[in-house]
């Protein structure tokens, strides 16, 4: 039993591939010790900013012999066609072939048996091939080289059993192939010089010793023990800290206490997002004048200069942050409109200026379907949304957008509830945000999020498959949770219109409203709500009250758990699906109100009666938003309609009594219709 | 670090040191172009199998980076040396850092490092992979594997390394404002010879301009560029190319083209690269003359 290691060493993996790639890795290396008939022990793969590899231990010497069988002809065939088969395979007579079934036909079979080959030139077919089908989000080629790879790679390390594997991998052009070696190199400024390694355990000591950590997680740990107390120690960050480094050695710097005074978000973005630094808290919470750094050297000084480097980029970044800070503050939001309609929302969809004073006339629109909200704090927060674009803080931080809308209005002494609205309007942004809840950032956050939808929806752009490069389907779900967590009463539908209104369009009404019954089911599925009880809401079609719905859903739940709504729902099931197939038959609507003069039977004049009452008392009841009446009055619909069922036969011998029956069947449909669709329940 | 080189002995640094790497050390393009990348050195020497090395200084012009010489780090003219290595060569990294060390930065004193970053320029129609370099947490320069360039495949690809001059030289220096750097070692700064040009320029750049004569500039070139291209000339017609590229961005910065315009503006300069790329290749029989 032995052991492979692979190590493809490479120019720098950007962060954020070096994972995935690490699993796929393996993964095509695994799947080709499959398709080889190899069984092997454990694996364990690995990534640093220039290495892919992989160890899998316990390999066989040699590949087991296999049985290969290859089809023939179909038993009975002509001699002609088994003669020829027979020559094909090397056998003189079918004696040596079995038999067997294959679908409807009986085939001969030929046997072979094929001996193993040795694991050492298999391996070497699996590795190359694996390599060559390693995928990465963006590929390119290097030199005159026609291999394909995240950036230039320079060598391959492919060992089994302590020695080099044969061959090598193909890369094209004059080198034309990078030979498998028992070698690798460590890192890049300390220890750049090429090595041997044995097998595994060598591999790992030795680029230890030339220092290479080749476990993310052993980096991100050494990382996270050299964080003095108070450092925010982000996981995305550290992951990508340990992206970057082979060897990370943390150092902490300091800024200018003076800069405290600059909002926390902005400090804290120039830190973050451009420099990957982490901030570090002082004893009450706030930040305090410091910041972590990881460097991928251990330099002679101690990284002193290091540390002085990196101290002055944030100085430099901090006082551009200052600049910008004072500068932004010497204009009103309000003079920096006119340069939004140089910023462009879409290429077809014309200019954020344009936007805005969409935003301003919906803003208006929406106002009354929010309690509290007063109709001129609501058009000046949609007015001044998305002011904060066009200041040189949010350019050079986008990430800081609403968040600067915010302070720079508070700084004017706007209204604290339209200062709230412009860092609000942008919300929910992800399922574990908050929904806004004060009433102007309602309007504004609904405001934004259904132009964006009429507007895209209008020019056809949706969502296809895991592409939703404009977000649509977060603005959806971003709607539907401020109506449902805000107990709105909006009509969806006037809502839409109003916001295409802005465009001066009707297109994509429909398909926008059944995008945001998609989005609600989305959401209630992951709450645990049976998409079919909305689907049966939705389906009367004039229900576009997302408040409301949820008050039918609820009630329907609780209905179709109890007996009488389990054997209401069954009997209109039945009652719908002889109606299907009697009207199909017909080709006609049994729609039609039932004659009592032509009933002939008590169960059927019983029935009537009781669809008579219950559809008004039904019909009352959703009127006055009472569903727990509705459903009640439905309730006592079970009796008479069990009682039809056990006693009349719908499709009688006589037409005329027959089509009778029918539109009795049809009136329990048309009772239960106010509630919901009950044929969309499913049972 | 003592006796930090000036300004210009960087640069005299640079080019002894790509030259001795086999570079032609070639001398600034005499046109308006935004960044190093727009001299014919690089971008038509990309193009095509022959093997290329050039190094040169390029003065940048980025008309809308104009702060009328009060900002400490922006400017609306700025140099950049650029670097060409075609095919890359397997140790191009080394190279580099090698560079680097001559300037004063030693790897094993400070901490470099490659951070992704994908380069695309959709005004020539070119994109490549490579990194931001940082020194200590800062960007210092560029590096680009070129991919596709004036929309044609590079084949060999091309290494291109853009150092930032004054980044790097603020660097070695230890100056916080560009205009304070030492420009040649005896007393000059980089502010005597440049504040006043960036105080005009930036009020020329957002106030002066004639928007009319731009507006014609610019479609004269792109008649031009086509009449070149149409008679097999490809340098004169990458040349008109250029000049359309500075006469759009100074109507970027007047703020006279309007969102919808620019995208259009930047395809129509994008096709008159193009169109010269392909002159370039007809004309040195990589590729047929189209039917």
């Amino acid at each position: 039993m032995s052991e492979l290691l692979v190590e493809l060493l490479s120019e720098e993996i950007p962060a954020r591939m070096q994972d995935p790639a690490r699993c796929d890795f393996e993964n095509l290396v695994l799947d080709g010790l499959k398709d080889a008939d190899l069984a092997h022990g454990a694996s364990r793969g690995f990534a640093t900013p220039r290495r892919i590899a992989l160890v899998v231990k316990d390999l066989p010497e040699r590949q087991p012999d296999r049985i290969e069988m290859r089809k023939g002809p179909r038993v009975g065939a002509p001699d002609r066609a088994v003669e020829g088969f027979l020559k094909a395979v090397g056998l003189t007579s079918l004696d040596d072939c079995e038999r067997r079934q294959q679908g409807k036909a009986e085939f001969w079979f030929s046997r072979h048996s094929v001996p193993g080959r040795p694991v050492r030139e298999v391996l070497a077919h699996v590795v190359a091939d694996a390599v060559g089908r390693l995928s990465w989000p963006k590929s390119m080629r290097w030199g005159d080289a026609s291999m394909r790879y995240v950036r230039p790679l320079r060598g391959v390390l492919a060992l089994f059993g302590g020695e080099a594997l044969p061959g090598g991998v193909a890369i094209g052009g004059a080198e034309g192939q990078l030979n498998f070696s028992n070698c690798t190199r460590g890192h890049r400024f300390m220890a750049p010089g090429a090595f041997p390694v044995t097998g595994f355990a060598d591999y790992e000591t030795k680029l230890r010793a030339a220092y290479v950590l080749i476990d993310v997680e052993e980096r991100m740990q050494r990382i996270r023990e050299s964080a003095p107390e108070g450092v925010r120690l982000s996981g995305r960050l550290l992951a990508e800290n340990a992206g970057l480094t082979e060897w990370p050695v943390s150092g902490v710097g300091d800024f200018d206490p003076a800069f405290l005074d600059l909002p926390p978000e902005v400090l804290v973005t120039s830190m973050k997002s451009h420099q990957r630094y982490f901030p570090v808290e002082d004893e009450t919470g706030g930040l305090a004048p410091r910041f972590l750094f990881v460097a991928n050297i251990e330099a002679f000084d101690g990284n002193a200069a290091v540390r002085a480097g990196n101290e002055r980029v944030l100085r430099a970044r901090l006082a551009d942050a200052r600049f910008f800070w004072d500068q932004d503050r010497t204009r009103r939001l309000e003079d920096l409109l006119p340069g939004l309609d140089k910023v462009v929302f879409h290429a077809k969809l014309g200019s954020v200026g344009g936007k805005v004073e969409r935003l301003e006339q919906l803003a208006a629109w929406l106002t009354p379907f929010v309690p509290g909200a007063v109709v001129g704090l609501c058009r000046q927060a949609a007015r001044l949304a998305k002011a904060d674009l066009v200041t040189g803080m949010v350019g050079e931080f986008p990430e800081l957008q609403g968040v600067m809308g915010r302070y720079y209005a508070l700084g004017e002494g706007l209204d604290a509830e339209v200062a709230e609205a412009l860092a609000a309007h942008y919300r929910p942004q992800g399922p574990r945000d908050d929904a806004p809840d004060a009433p102007v950032s309602i309007v504004a956050a609904l405001a934004d999020k259904f132009d964006t939808l009429a507007g895209f929806f209008s020019i056809d752009e949706r969502p296809t498959g895991s592409r939703d490069p404009f977000a649509l389907r977060r603005a959806a779900l971003g709607i539907v949770r401020i109506v449902l967590e805000n107990g709105l009463r909006l009509p969806l539908r006037q809502a839409i219109a109003a916001a295409q209104g802005g465009y001066g369009t009707e297109e994509g009404a429909d398909s926008l409203l059944a995008f945001f019954e998609d989005r609600l089911k989305a959401h209630l599925r992951e709450r645990g709500t049976r998409h079919d009880l909305v689907s049966a809401v939705f389906a009367l079609g004039n229900e576009d009250d997302l408040t409301r719905l949820m008050a039918r859903v609820a009630f329907l739940e609780r209905f179709v758990d109890e007996e009488d709504g389990a054997n209401l729902l069954a009997a209109c099931r039945r009652a719908g699906s002889i109606l299907a197939i009697e009207e199909k038959k017909d080709s006609t609507s049994y729609g039609a109100d039932a004659d009592p003069v032509a009933f002939v039977v008590e169960a059927e004049r019983a029935l009537h009666d009781a669809l008579m009452q219950a559809s008004a008392a039904a019909s009352r009841a959703v009127e006055a938003e009472d569903f727990a009446a509705a459903t009640q009055a439905l309730a006592a619909l079970r009796a008479p309609v069990d009682r039809f069922f056990d006693e009349v036969t719908v499709n009688a011998e006589d037409a005329p009594l027959r089509i009778n029956r029918l539109r009795l069947l049809a009136g329990i449909r048309a009772a239960t219709s106010g509630v919901a669709d009950f044929s969309r329940i499913e049972g | 670090m003592t006796a930090a080189p000036s300004f210009q002995e960087l640069i005299l640094v640079l080019q002894r040191f790509w030259a001795g790497e086999g570079c032609a050390v070639l001398q600034p393009y005499d046109m308006q172009v935004g960044a190093g990348t727009f001299h014919p050195a690089t971008t038509l020497r990309s193009l095509g199998p022959e093997p290329w090395r050039a190094a040169y200084v390029q003065p940048s012009r980025r008309p809308a980076d104009g702060r009328y010489g009060e900002n400490p780090n922006r400017l609306q003219h700025y140099y950049q040396f650029q670097v060409l290595l075609k095919p890359s060569p397997p140790d191009i990294l080394d190279l580099y850092f090698a560079s680097l060390a001559e300037i004063g930065i030693n790897a094993r004193e400070h901490d470099l490092r490659l951070v992704e970053d994908d380069w695309e320029s959709p005004t020539i129609g070119a994109w490549g992979l490579g990194w931001e370099v940082w020194c200590d947490g800062m960007e210092v320069s560029q590096f680009t594997y070129f991919q596709q360039v004036g929309g044609y495949d590079c084949n060999p690809v091309s290494g291109e390394i853009t150092y930032g001059l004054e980044r790097l030289a603020m660097y070695v220096q230890g100056v916080e404002n560009v205009y304070d750097l030492d420009f040649n070692g005896a007393g000059l700064s980089y502010g005597d010879v440049f504040h006043q040009a960036e105080r005009e320029f930036s009020a020329y750049n957002f106030e002066h301009a004639d928007t009319d004569a731009l507006f014609r500039h610019f479609t004269d070139a792109e008649r031009e560029c086509a009449a070149l291209v149409e008679a097999g000339l490809a340098l004169p017609a990458y040349d008109q190319c250029i000049l359309a590229s500075h006469a759009f961005n100074m109507l970027d910065a007047r703020g006279v083209v309007s969102v919808t315009e620019r995208a259009a503006y930047i395809g129509r300069v994008r096709a008159l690269a193009r169109a010269a790329a392909g002159a370039w290749l007809r004309a040195r029989g990589h590729l047929d003359a189209p039917a």
